[in-house]
């Protein structure tokens, strides 16, 4: 006991000349703490928000939903709830134009129709308060703001659905079962009575409507059990169910992966805060060599002088990582505000002591960790030391001390532990102590390669090229005496590298969704679907009218089906065997088209395609072409029988064409291409393509399509292209603040490792003045040497980031790569600049002292 | 030709003025050579630095070639060292990051960047062989400080110091943290090149033989200074 107060208080003692400069190094932690505590806070908030509120996010005890209007036997499932004490509500939900007249506003609005009584839990927040139920009493519409914003309208208005028309009674900021604002790309919402449903005259031929019936129970409980009791009825029927735990689970299940990634990028941030400590570490240690031979000479042992360098690693790291988790309280705090709208559920703030104590926890852990075996150091200096100082500049080291493999194990295990801490699954967190390991040792490898290429460049008598001196005396600084070149180059290129590849990924799916789409000359931007038989003329004439080509007018012709090489759908949906088609080939509706040769987004890849009309002898199959990965799902290939249920009518089809299909391309793609003789008398749909290049004339052609033919929807593709582009801007904007964070770490890395070198630097400036340099000479040096560093780093982060940018935009997104060069030249010039700018200004002390420092053996 | 005028330096000491130096005044003629005595804490490191122009005095001036220090700013000080003032210090101060070679070099090359030249015209490899050879190093040229013994490195060291062919040498203790047989060496070398190319120097020790060489001793005692048989 009295050994243990007599090490913290020599450890608190001997502290105190480098206090400040030891909390430095060991605030690099801070900012990973923070991350974590900030993160694992609020997801815990969040959960808990969505756990406790998990029938208002749905609004009911059970949602029943078909894309087909109840069957009777379904009605009277719901008609018995409703006898037993249940009250049922149904909803509507459909695509359709939504047209103000006195704006000419016009947009594409996901409309859902309700009943009284919706939602049964949970508020609708309405503005002007209070509006929501008069969609019990009256035709009216509440409407998204943001459609208000759309289309120029006002509260008052009146908006134009189908055939039917609703003056808008207000805007809706919030509504159980739908999370308001930006995510939402094809449609803002807008509420109508369920009854005037039929006024629109929209539920037509080909419609995609989805029907649901939203249940509350006397008992909540029955909800599982009337899925437990109907799952047959409901299987057959195609009724989904979902339950409000079900709602819980799939928002908690995704708010978990969010987190798991983010915390990811946290805890390397963490980790590279580590990589600093360890160097700052080892360079203080190398400044105290005279401190510990003075103490070993008094009589200190070597275990003692251990524990109270060890003793001061802890405590530093003590106060960093609680610095860090208030650093992540306050951001707990601050990120409700900034994703306001865009939460499924209401976060009330709590202080989470489990996430703050494990974070502060984590924090120390990765302190003393990375400081063990710099620390080891001290064991090693002799007495003798502090008798021949100038002789003994390092501890002799030993070749196989087996502390040193002691500490190396101590941090190997501490990171898998790290890894494996936050994660259920034990393969996920060691596959990312294997990720985390990696990236590491590519970094450390590309900054070893990069610092030595730039040692061979200028260095030595084979140097190739002659610098100038103070260029050449810069870069040699690079390799000073306890130098931190490499935890410098790992820490920032580590941040650079993350910002880099989000860039790089981010700008290849920007390009890419310019050029699939709207922006292409010649490709078409406006979309016209939904058309029946009897309008395709009309819309046709109404395109040409207006000047624009028709592209492409596609007959659409729904079906299911029914047998596979002649075994009925049911037989092989029972089969579970791997040679059986995946069952969601075989429950689907699919919407096909007739013609006879591949389109652009297509390539045939096996089999021909037919002559003609595709005509086939009475009793035979007709040809039929399928997408490649429609044939390996449903387990068929070139000659294989399908028979097609369409609208009632069977229609037998062998397989005679492959072909693979770019979906990404937004076109119209088909699973299935029939010959025109097989579907030419099915009931169809028709969708027609055209380009407009003028968004004002595009509105007008919409405008005028909408008013003949309410129930033809069109897609704006360029609006469209916006919004994905906004929501990628979005998720974009939560991983780079990761990433931001990392650079963060390594710029606090390297003030870390500047202070540390601070006396070098100092004694280095103040020789070279005695030697004649002026002020500007030795600002030339440090600023050639902080230039180096940065572009160091910047190279290494910006290879990484092309190497992994290419890798996810190759395997993940299947898309061609390019490299924005002037953005990563802009990216290396940033990164150089930033950190000669923090270089210097950490070095002003350099010039602060007089040249008569020299004399006086700082 | 060096000379100073009642040199004062006063510095505060935890907010009270502490007098280092006391009202000194010395002269020392091209070629000459002047050792400064005195025990530890003396003042002898302060004048050093005031006469080298390493720092500023209190009061007092000094003339170093016909320049007054006390009128130049601190760039145009580094610069008048740069081209007349060589330096051998006791810790030898080498830059750990440079090779033997490359260490001469250094004032050379700060030289020729201040002309405006390329560092590289102006021949500074070739004379920083000469040099290495002439302290007898050479084929040591490309080895870093921490691969040298001390009495080596103090040997770069007065190569560097004579790199720019300077009018004055000041050494500061250069024997002091050498063996008695490895410093000896040192003060021959030393004094030989002193002798060689004119060099005034000025030398701060606290070794009575090696102040004994000198042609003048200035003896130091409490900053002020005392005659030598007061100081014996």
């Amino acid at each position: 006991m009295r050994r243990l107060r007599f090490i913290l208080a020599l450890a608190w003692r001997e502290s105190r000349a480098s206090r400040r400069r030891l909390l430095l190094f060991a605030s690099a932690i801070s900012l990973g703490v923070g991350a974590l505590v900030a993160i694992g806070s609020f997801t815990e908030n969040l959960e808990k928000g969505v756990r406790s509120q998990a029938r208002q996010l749905l609004g009911a005890d059970l949602e029943l939903g078909s894309s087909r209007p109840f069957s009777r036997n379904v009605q009277a499932v719901l008609d018995s709830l409703t006898r037993a004490g249940a009250r049922v509500a149904r909803r509507t939900g459909f695509s359709s134009m939504a047209y103000v007249r006195r704006t000419e506003g016009i947009r594409l609005v996901d409309v859902r129709a309700v009943d009284p009584g919706f939602p049964f839990y949970g508020d609708v927040v309405t503005s002007p308060a209070g509006r929501w139920p008069a969609l019990d009493t009256a035709r009216v519409a509440i409407v998204d703001t943001s459609l208000l914003v759309a289309l120029s309208a006002r509260i008052g208005d009146t908006l134009e659905i189908g055939n039917a028309q609703f003056p808008i009674a207000g805007v809706v900021s919030e509504v159980p079962g739908h999370v308001t604002g930006g995510f939402n790309a094809f449609g803002t919402q807008v509420y109508i009575p369920f009854r005037d449903v039929p006024a629109t005259r929209l539920i037509v031929f080909g419609s995609r409507v989805r029907h649901s019936a939203l249940i509350k129970f006397l008992d909540p409980r029955d909800a599982r059990r009337l899925i437990n009791r109907e799952r047959p009825l409901f299987d057959r029927e195609r009724v989904a169910r979902q339950t409000a735990e079900d709602t819980q689970r799939e928002i908690t299940g995704v708010l978990d992966d969010l987190s798991t990634f983010l915390q990811f990028v946290g805890l390397i941030a963490l980790l590279l805060g580590g990589i600093g400590v360890a160097s700052g570490v080892g360079a203080f240690v190398a400044g105290k060599i005279d401190t510990v031979a003075v103490l070993r000479c008094l009589g200190a042992s070597r275990p003692l002088v251990f524990a109270v360098y060890l003793t001061q690693a802890a405590a530093l790291g003590l106060i960093a990582a609680t610095a860090g988790a208030g650093l992540g309280v306050a951001t707990q705090l601050v990120l409700p505000r900034l994703l306001r709208g865009l939460l499924p559920a209401d976060v009330r703030f709590t202080l989470e002591p489990d996430v703050i104590l494990g974070g502060i926890g984590i924090g120390v852990a990765v302190a003393v960790l990375f400081a063990l075996r710099p620390l080891l150091e001290v064991r090693l200096v002799s007495p003798l030391q502090a008798l021949r100082r100038a002789f003994e500049t390092a501890p002799a080291r030993t070749a196989r001390d087996p502390w040193r493999l002691v500490a190396a194990g101590a941090l190997a295990s501490g990171v898998l532990a790290l890894c494996m801490y936050r994660n259920e699954d034990p393969a996920v967190g060691l596959g990312f102590a294997v990720a985390i390991g990696l990236s590491v040792g590519i970094l450390a490898l590309a900054a070893r390669l990069a610092v030595a290429g730039a040692r061979r460049l200028t260095r030595g008598p084979h140097a190739r090229v002659r610098w100038p001196y103070v260029v050449r005396q810069g870069l040699a600084n690079l390799h000073r005496p306890r130098n931190q070149t490499r935890s410098v180059v790992i820490a920032l290129g580590f941040g650079v590298g993350l910002l880099a590849a989000l860039y790089l990924i981010q700008a290849n799916l920007m390009r890419f969704v310019r050029t699939s789409t709207a922006a292409v000359q010649g490709r078409p931007n406006l979309v016209f679907i939904d058309i029946q038989r009897d309008q395709e003329q009309g819309v046709t004439g109404l395109v040409r009218s207006a000047g624009a080509p028709v592209l492409q007018v596609v007959p659409i012709v729904p079906m299911r089906i029914s047998a596979v090489n002649g075994r009925p759908k049911e037989d092989l949906l029972r089969d579970t065997s791997r040679a059986a088609p995946r069952s969601w080939t075989l429950r689907r509706e699919y919407r096909s088209t007739y013609r006879d040769s591949s389109v652009s987004s297509e390539r045939l890849v096996g089999g021909a395609w037919w002559h003609g009309r595709g005509e086939a002898a009475s009793g035979m199959p007709y040809p039929v072409s399928v997408s490649t990965d429609l044939a390996t799902d449903l387990k068929v290939g070139i000659g294989d029988a399908i028979t097609w249920d369409v609208s009632g009518v069977t229609v037998e089809t062998r397989v005679v064409a492959l072909r693979e299909v770019d979906w990404a391309r937004f076109e119209t793609n088909f699973f299935a291409v029939f010959s025109t003789a097989a579907l030419e008398r099915a009931p169809r749909s028709y969708v027609v393509l055209t380009r407009v290049d003028d968004a004002g004339t595009r509105a007008r052609l919409q405008r005028a399509v909408s008013e003949r033919f309410p129930n033809v929807t069109s897609f704006d593709v360029a609006l469209l292209q916006r919004t994905v582009e906004r929501i990628l801007a979005r998720v974009a904007l939560a991983i780079r603040f990761m990433a931001a964070l990392s650079l963060g770490t390594g710029a606090l890395v390297l003030l870390g490792a500047v202070a540390a070198g601070r006396l070098e630097r100092i004694r280095e400036g103040a020789l070279l003045k005695a030697l004649g340099a002026t002020r500007r000479q030795i600002e030339r040096i440090l600023l050639a040497e902080y230039v180096a560093l940065g572009a160091l780093a910047a190279l290494v982060g910006i290879v990484l980031a092309i190497a992994g940018g290419w890798a996810f935009t190759h395997y993940v997104f299947e898309l061609r790569f390019t490299v924005p060069a002037p953005a990563m030249v802009a990216v290396f010039g940033a990164t150089a600049v930033l950190v000669a700018v923090v270089g210097m200004t950490a070095s002003r002390e350099v010039f602060r002292r007089t040249a008569m420092e020299v004399l006086r053996d700082v | 030709m060096l000379i100073a005028n009642n040199l004062s330096k006063i510095y505060l000491s935890g907010g009270r003025p502490l007098t280092v130096l006391k009202e000194v005044s010395l002269a020392v003629e091209s070629g000459g050579f002047l050792a400064v005595v005195g025990p530890s804490g003396c003042g002898k490191t302060t004048l050093l630095g005031l006469l080298a122009g390493l720092d500023v005095p209190s009061s007092g001036t000094v003339l170093l070639e016909g320049q007054d220090l006390g009128a130049l700013s601190e760039d145009q000080r580094a610069r008048l060292r740069g081209e007349k003032v060589g330096f051998v210090f006791q810790t030898f101060q080498l830059i750990p990051t440079l090779t033997a070679q490359e260490n001469v070099q250094v004032p050379i090359e700060l030289a020729g960047q201040r002309a405006g030249g390329p560092a590289r015209g102006n021949g500074a490899p070739e004379r920083a062989w000469e040099l290495l050879a002439r302290v007898g190093l050479d084929g040591r040229e490309h080895h870093y400080p921490a691969q040298l013994s001390g009495g080596e490195q103090q040997r770069v060291a007065i190569a560097r110091a004579f790199a720019n062919e300077p009018k004055i040498l000041f050494a500061d203790e250069p024997t002091g943290n050498l063996d008695a047989a490895t410093g000896g060496r040192i003060i021959e070398l030393v004094v030989e090149l002193n002798r060689e190319l004119g060099t005034t120097l000025v030398l701060v020790t606290h070794d009575p033989d090696l102040a004994a060489r000198a042609k003048t001793t200035l003896h130091l005692r409490d900053g002020s200074v005392v005659p030598a048989a007061a100081a014996s």
